[in-house]
């Protein structure tokens, strides 16, 4: 039998007029990575929120831990550690302070408080600033010390409700690190985000979700078999070799499809464009284009946007369903 | 794994003692916020000693026909009651930021009792009214009051004036867990203290009201801990003014206790 740490059925909650969730089913299996992808307002905040016995739901019924979380939420709060959308660190207090706090809420003796901050905040690049008001830390410092006091408790189950927005890219990727750290130590994680491509670096599993439902839940390879996959994109520097690069990349198309002018939103003309199956498509267009002699100006894969992956998801569903 | 169960979801020595310990670590967070702010206690300090000075040059002659010294014993035990009503505003406020900010969602997903964060608040506001007490009665000294009773009767003030507070600021929890902004919350504490602490006995005699007025000052629950105050620290009656603050005191712990933790279990 399979080891599920989140198990959800049915979940809805209603805010005023707003049907945040409307029927969620989650599942997430132990050690794993769960991403929980969606636009603003698709309800993801609202998910962890009931999850993490923040938030009691109208309906449904949720196991974190193999706890219930609405019949005995105290016991589910020893076991999980969540970090939410707005790093709520107290930023009167220093960097230790709050994490020693945190500490002494979980039932720990101060000096094994005190033991636990130092290591966190060594271990999240913040043993210089330990002593500094919270206040004084850049966005990234507040994001660390927000995952840190989540972590102090060494929680099963963690919660990360968007991590990395507002994040730049280095930043993202450390918090990318942390992640995966952690799963190696034996937690499971839940993350929401709003993008594929953090999605895709992460999950081991996917649920999509939109206006409250669950729209897709699938491996990230699945999802993106589903939604098209990578797109390879050419612009060569002289816009008249575009057909010598329509053809070069015609070889590296995925199954049943072929090169075209890139005509995406916004996008100059000049440029090409390409589904592809995966990074090997690089390894046979690079050698040829430089064989033709074409010099490329810009040369990258491409995962779908968060758009297209919801286009490509609800096509074909009528069209009352989506409302 | 069934014993590591055990320890974790028991906290050393049971729920009661557990609330107590999470409770005084969370009072411990408010006081070092205070102890970086000082600016924030302005309010139990410099304000008081503005009413008093005001009260006591500006009005005191034209109130009492000229005897300021007098007017000054009589109006400094009230004064002292009213700044602890207003002392009590700044907590709901403060309670409604942190909400706001999102620092109590990590309270909340913590295994502490629901209603320890707001003990622990209230719990560390009594270093304000105790500064209250402080700063009325040493200024109060400076410009001319004198204690008329004894050590141990001012002292017993002092004591009852803290626990009146500790008593009377659940009220300011409870409209801090209710509304949207801290602005809202001071206002419509002001809206409830104004009347509460002018509409008493703290500024005039009772005697010189019309009726209407006399009706409210009598049901006012400023009234009898100013008339305690008084008789502790400048001598009169005490017993029976105590009686009926203790039982005010213990309805706004009956009445406001339960609607504030309410009000934190609903604000989601």
């Amino acid at each position: 039998m399979t080891d599920l740490v989140v198990r959800a059925e049915g979940l809805r909650k209603r805010f005023g007029k707003t049907q945040a969730l409307d029927g969620v089913d989650l599942t997430m299996r132990r050690g794993t990575v769960l991403a929980v992808l969606g636009p603003n307002g698709a309800g993801k905040t609202t998910a962890v929120r009931v999850l993490a016995t923040l938030l009691r739901p109208d309906a449904g019924s949720a196991f974190v831990a193999g706890i219930d979380v609405l019949k005995e939420p105290q016991r589910v709060r020893r076991r999980i550690g969540l970090t939410g959308q707005y790093a709520s660190v107290d930023e009167d207090l220093t960097g230790t302070q709050n994490l020693v706090l945190i500490g002494q809420l979980l039932d720990l003796r101060t000096s094994d408080a005190r033991r636990r901050a130092a290591e966190l905040l060594e271990w999240f690049d913040l043993a210089e600033a330990a002593g500094r008001m919270a206040k004084t830390y850049s966005g990234g410092m507040r994001r660390r010390l927000d995952l840190a006091a989540s972590l102090v408790g060494h929680p099963e189950v963690i919660f990360l409700d968007e991590p990395t927005t507002g994040l730049d890219p280095a930043k993202r990727e450390d918090m990318w690190g942390v992640v995966r750290n952690q799963v190696t130590q034996g937690a499971s994680v839940l993350l929401t985000t709003q993008y594929l491509e953090e999605a895709d670096a992460l999950a081991d599993e996917i649920v999509v979700i939109d206006k409250g439902r669950v729209i897709a839940h699938d491996s990230p390879d699945g999802l993106k078999r589903r939604v098209g996959g990578l797109t390879l994109r050419v612009r060569p520097a002289e816009e008249s070799r575009v057909p010598d690069v329509l053809r070069i990349l015609d070889a590296v198309a995925a199954p049943g499809t072929s090169s075209s002018p890139d005509t995406a939103a916004g996008a100059r003309p000049g440029a090409v464009s390409v589904p592809v199956t995966g990074d090997t498509a690089l390894d046979i267009a690079v050698p040829a284009l430089r064989r033709a002699g074409i010099e490329v100006t810009d040369l990258a894969l491409h995962l779908p946007s968060l758009d297209e992956v919801f286009h490509s998801l609800t096509e074909g569903v009528p069209a009352k369903e989506l409302v | 794994m069934t014993t590591l169960d055990a320890t974790l979801d028991h906290p050393r020595g049971g729920s009661a003692a557990a609330l107590l310990r999470h409770a005084t670590a969370l009072a411990r967070r408010s006081l070092i916020k205070t102890a970086r702010t000082p600016e924030a206690l302005l309010d139990v300090t410099l304000q008081p000693v503005i009413f008093l000075l005001l009260f006591t040059y500006l009005f005191g002659g034209a109130i009492s026909g000229g005897d300021r010294a007098g007017y000054l014993q009589f109006l400094l035990p009230g004064m002292l009651a009213q700044s602890l009503a207003m002392g009590g505003i700044a907590l709901g406020q403060n309670l409604n930021a942190d909400i706001e900010k999102g620092v109590f969602d990590r309270f909340r997903s913590l295994p502490v009792a629901r209603s320890a964060p707001l003990v622990g608040a209230v719990a560390a506001d009594i270093v304000r009214y105790l500064t209250v007490c402080v700063v009325m009665l040493g200024f109060g000294m400076l410009i001319g009051f004198r204690v008329q009773t004894g050590f141990v009767p001012a002292l017993a003030a002092v004591g009852l004036s803290v626990a009146f507070g500790l008593c009377f600021c659940w009220i300011s929890v409870w409209v801090g867990m209710l509304v949207r902004t801290p602005g809202a919350v001071q206002g419509l504490m002001f809206l409830l203290v104004f009347p509460l602490s002018f509409g008493s006995n703290v500024f005039v005699q009772t005697s010189t009201l019309p009726g209407w007025l006399q009706w409210f000052v009598h049901v006012n629950p400023i009234t009898p801990l100013v008339s305690t105050i008084r008789g502790l620290l400048i001598g009169g009656p005490v017993a029976s003014h105590l009686v009926v603050t203790l039982a005010w005191m213990a309805g706004l712990l009956l009445v406001f206790v339960p609607l504030a933790l309410r009000g934190y279990a609903r604000r989601a």
